[in-house]
């Protein structure tokens, strides 16, 4: 059974620490190149079909930003 | 299949607590504080507790933890948060009462009140956040500060001749007949959040069932404070105040540790 996770980033809540891109086993997670209306740059998902949806980067987020989703598929 | 096709209520796995509220929070990227406010929050979700939950807000950067969770709060003067909680406690016994407190707070000026409460055996929870500095205030020498360390106040190392040792509090309360369950943990891996998830929750429900005081020390990073990134901070904590405090259980009555 393959399991498929995704993430919504609240981009403009994010502050761009980069300990969801640290915290992630999967390599889905890096920063972007452009900035939020902060000045940070922010958390988005690289790898897209890498993510299990192990929620890590959420649990990890001291800022709250990363909501995580995942599906099972048969 | 399409990633807006899995974004449903019914695939959710994780989201934000939501007693924890949308106010943008005045940390610096990358600290602690903002996980273990999550924690608090989904624990406090988690026991149906909202409408009893009583917090005593330190000061220190956490002062402000009060725009940020939608419970109750009590703003205590510095350090006096766990006398405040013993008040607040012996008023409303059937109220959850904690104290969120830095190291500046709790183990410099509220060193008095943190042992006599604990020694009193409130039945309060301590949240007890140490990252080793005054983080608020620009970064100088905490009683916490590490053999050595550099700070804005011993800019060549913290000199123990000088300055004395680094103050092990939560060591010094394991000793008091008071406390029913003290415990070190960290946030910097989502094993650890987990683990001091489960911590919070522990001591939470001692609270409750009036067996004393518990104790959570959450060893925590200061990135601008230790003029280090985020990651780069994580990874000293690792290195550094690890071996100086240790994590893991120090006490807990229930197991006669």
């Amino acid at each position: 059974m393959k399991i498929k996770g995704t993430l919504v980033v609240d981009k403009d809540r994010c502050k761009g620490c980069g300990l969801c891109e640290v915290a992630c086993p999967s390599d889905v997670i890096g920063l972007s190149k452009e900035v939020n209306k902060k000045g940070y740059r922010f958390a988005y998902m690289v790898n897209e079909d890498n993510c299990i949806g192990c929620a890590s980067c959420g649990l990890v987020c001291p800022d709250g930003c990363i909501t995580v989703y995942k599906v099972k598929l048969s | 299949m399409a990633n807006n096709e899995i974004v449903k209520p019914e695939n959710l796995v994780y989201k934000k607590p939501t007693i924890m509220n949308d106010n943008p929070m005045h940390y610096c990227p990358g600290c602690g504080h903002g996980v273990v406010h999550k924690l608090v929050a989904e624990v406090i979700e988690e026991m149906g507790l909202q409408d009893k939950a009583i917090g005593i807000a330190p000061v220190g950067c956490a002062v402000f933890i009060y725009n940020y969770l939608d419970i109750d709060w009590q703003e205590a003067a510095h350090g006096r948060a766990p006398a405040l909680a013993t008040a607040v406690k012996r008023l409303n016994p059937n109220k959850l009462v904690f104290t969120y407190q830095g190291d500046g707070d709790l183990a410099a000026i509220g060193t008095a009140e943190t042992i006599h409460a604990c020694n009193r055996g409130e039945n309060i929870a301590i949240i007890f956040i140490n990252n080793g500095i005054y983080g608020m205030t620009g970064g100088q020498m905490a009683p916490t500060t590490l053999e050595g360390m550099k700070t804005a106040t011993c800019p060549y190392g913290r000199d123990v001749k000088l300055n004395g040792y680094p103050l092990n509090i939560t060591d010094l309360v394991v000793k008091l007949r008071g406390t029913c369950y003290v415990t070190r943990q960290s946030v910097h891996k989502a094993a650890a959040v987990r683990k001091a998830k489960a911590a919070i929750r522990k001591a939470f429900e001692n609270s409750m069932n009036g067996k004393g005081t518990s104790f959570v020390e959450i060893v925590s990073t200061c990135s601008s404070g230790w003029k280090l990134s985020p990651v780069q901070a994580n990874k000293w904590m690792e290195e550094n105040m690890f071996p100086a405090y240790p994590i893991g259980d120090l006490k807990d009555i229930d197991t006669l540790v």
